[in-house]
């Protein structure tokens, strides 16, 4: 060993000749495994792309979008798209009048009331929250909320929107909150003492200077719980029921376009019929409701990020 | 001269003060809504399901009738599923995590496949369903057997698992890295025996909470076609199998009111096991993080 010094060892080591095979080809593994990443959505845009292809070359698109009737299951099928999106809409408009005021509450009280005990208690059973299964929400909706509102609300069907749209709001309270939390905390102490330095109750200080500034941040949280809120499947298709409809009357039963491609998939719609490429037009509506969603939100963030 | 009016301050500000007291307390009982829903959840379920928890329950196949059916190939199946998607989803997103953090190039390349990521953590798990119905399940003729639903389920953690490990790697300070590099390790032995021993209670914890996200994903299960009643369990990946939350969908679709308390049976099982599977999480968060 006396032979060899220090820099000999190190050049001993990159020379080796396994040595050299690895380095040159780890990067090339890892790589071709991100590139996996890219084939998945590759894979959800071809698949997507080429049944809704096939679909409407059997049913007309002007159909598909200006049709106020679907009814996928009869001999005489009719395909307007707009009374799933209309049910989808309708579950949203609800969840986000829930979640935004006890979202956005429950982060401003975490990031400007709460001691850190608090927030160290708290934080977890977000978390919890957050991580309950779409199903059990869903049970939780038909078997609680569901005759809750019906106690109070007799003329309401089972199947309505309200008992869902609550039931999502809920499930998307944590997402909101941690992420609007996030953002608040982001804004640095001395611009809050600051404020509170000028006479301002903390009550201004949020409204006047931690949520302008945090804005960015809070308003993307609020675009994501929508995208979550519109790709929500279970919740819905267990308590929402499975009747489309383009009417702006929440007592009723109705379907998301979530909702129909469950129901579609739980019976047998067998390949190659008009009602298995329709899963496909449904499934990239839904898509790219999300996608233009999610793309918001980051042009927010990207846009109006605020350096400090 | 007396810049600020002391009288006209005091007499503004005891209803500012009130206003701020009133909506502190507003914002609580925001935080405490979920609280409260999750203790609601709990206690009704637990109420309703927990005389239908018994031996017989854990260890009967599903059933048509309520008094026979059970969760055992529901359970069994879920293990299966996850044996599965475990490894899959892990090389995958550890291998793109390290790539992404420790190898990518700062280009355009880097810059889409990042983006593409936060894009594919957005789409809807029912259409990563679609995708695994036709790519998995009939074009590459898996049929609704555990190997199918596994991959799409790996692909639709992937971005989850993805975004923990790198955030894992990049809290490994630099200093490591280097006295690493500064001994004569190559780039390869510096990650493999530093960066990731280093970051791998944080790759971890991810790991565990994606795969409780996957263990109750129903939603993608549902449009591969996983059968809801079979007698057996799967002997080989390539079989069919019941997973635990396609269980509870179907009970809670039953009419008959027995069925809602084995639902609550079902949930309660499920809960039981997302518990434990995030209390190994914490645990390891709390026990292996290095503090450097």
């Amino acid at each position: 060993m006396a032979d060899y010094n220090i820099q000999e060892m190190v050049q001993k080591n990159k020379n080796n000749k396994r040595t050299k095979i690895v380095e040159k080809s780890i990067p090339i593994i890892l790589f071709l495994i991100t590139c996996i990443s890219i084939l998945t959505t590759i894979g959800i845009l071809y698949t997507l792309i080429s049944e809704t292809f096939i679909f409407f070359t059997r049913v007309s698109f002007i159909d598909f979008i200006t049709d106020t009737e679907w009814n996928a299951f009869s001999s005489d099928p009719s395909w307007g798209i707009i009374s799933l999106i209309m049910g989808t809409l309708k579950i949203v408009v609800i969840a986000i009048l829930v979640a935004i005021p006890i979202g956005l509450g429950a982060a401003i009280y975490l990031s400007e009331y709460a001691t850190d005990r608090t927030r160290r208690t708290i934080k977890p059973i977000l978390e919890i929250l957050a991580g309950i299964p779409t199903v059990v929400y869903g049970t939780f909706a038909i078997t609680f909320v569901t005759p809750l509102i019906r106690g109070i609300f007799p003329e309401v069907n089972l199947y309505n929107a309200i008992s869902p749209g609550v039931v999502v709001g809920i499930m998307i309270v944590p997402m909101i909150a941690s992420l609007s939390e996030d953002a608040m905390s982001s804004v640095p102490n001395t611009t809050r003492e600051g404020s509170l330095g000028l006479g301002a109750t903390r009550l201004e200080t949020v409204f006047k200077v931690i949520i302008p500034a945090a804005a960015s941040g809070i308003i993307s949280s609020f675009v994501l719980g929508i995208s979550r809120a519109i790709g929500e499947t279970m919740i819905v298709s267990i308590a929402a029921g499975s009747t489309p409809n383009a009417s702006l009357d929440i007592r009723e039963s109705l379907q998301t376009m979530t909702g129909f491609i469950v129901q579609v998939t739980s019976g047998d719609a067998s390949y190659g019929t008009d009602l298995y490429y329709s899963l496909y037009a449904v499934g990239m509506t839904l898509f790219l409701f999300t996608l233009v969603m999610n793309m918001i939100s980051q042009w927010i963030t990207r846009r109006f990020k605020e350096e400090y | 001269m007396q810049l600020v009016d002391k009288d006209q301050v005091s007499k503004s500000l005891g209803g500012r003060l009130i206003r701020n007291n009133i909506m502190k307390f507003l914002f609580l009982l925001c935080t405490l809504v979920g609280l409260v829903v999750l203790v609601t959840l709990i206690v009704d379920t637990v109420l309703d399901g927990w005389n239908y928890l018994t031996w017989d329950f854990l260890t009967s196949f599903s059933s048509s009738r309520p008094e026979n059916a059970g969760v055992y190939g529901a359970i069994i199946g879920s293990i299966w599923l996850m044996a599965v998607t475990a490894p899959v989803s892990i090389i995958l997103s550890v291998g793109t995590a390290m790539y992404l953090e420790e190898y990518a190039p700062e280009n355009r390349l880097t810059d889409f496949i990042k983006i593409n990521i936060s894009n594919l953590a957005g789409v809807p798990s029912v259409v990563f369903g679609l995708l695994g119905l036709t790519i998995f399940v009939r074009q590459l003729a898996l049929g609704n057997s555990v190997l199918a639903a596994g991959l799409t389920l790996s692909l639709m953690i992937l971005p989850v698992i993805v975004v923990s490990s790198q955030e894992a790697i990049r809290s490994v300070p630099s200093t490591v890295r280097e006295a690493s590099v500064g001994m004569g390790a190559t780039k390869w032995q510096t990650v493999s025996r530093i960066i990731l021993p280093a970051a791998i209670p944080g790759i971890i914890t991810g790991i565990i909470l994606a795969l409780s996200r996957a263990i109750g994903e129903t939603a993608p299960l549902v449009v591969l076609g996983v059968p809801v009643s079979l007698l057996v369990t799967p002997n080989s990946a390539l079989d069919t199998f019941q997973a635990l939350p396609m269980q509870i969908y179907n009970w809670v679709k039953m009419p008959q009111e027995e069925f809602q308390y084995l639902t609550a049976a079902g949930i309660i099982i499920l809960l039981i096991i997302l518990f434990l599977m995030n209390s190994v999480a914490i645990y390891i968060r709390n026990k292996f993080s290095k503090r450097y």
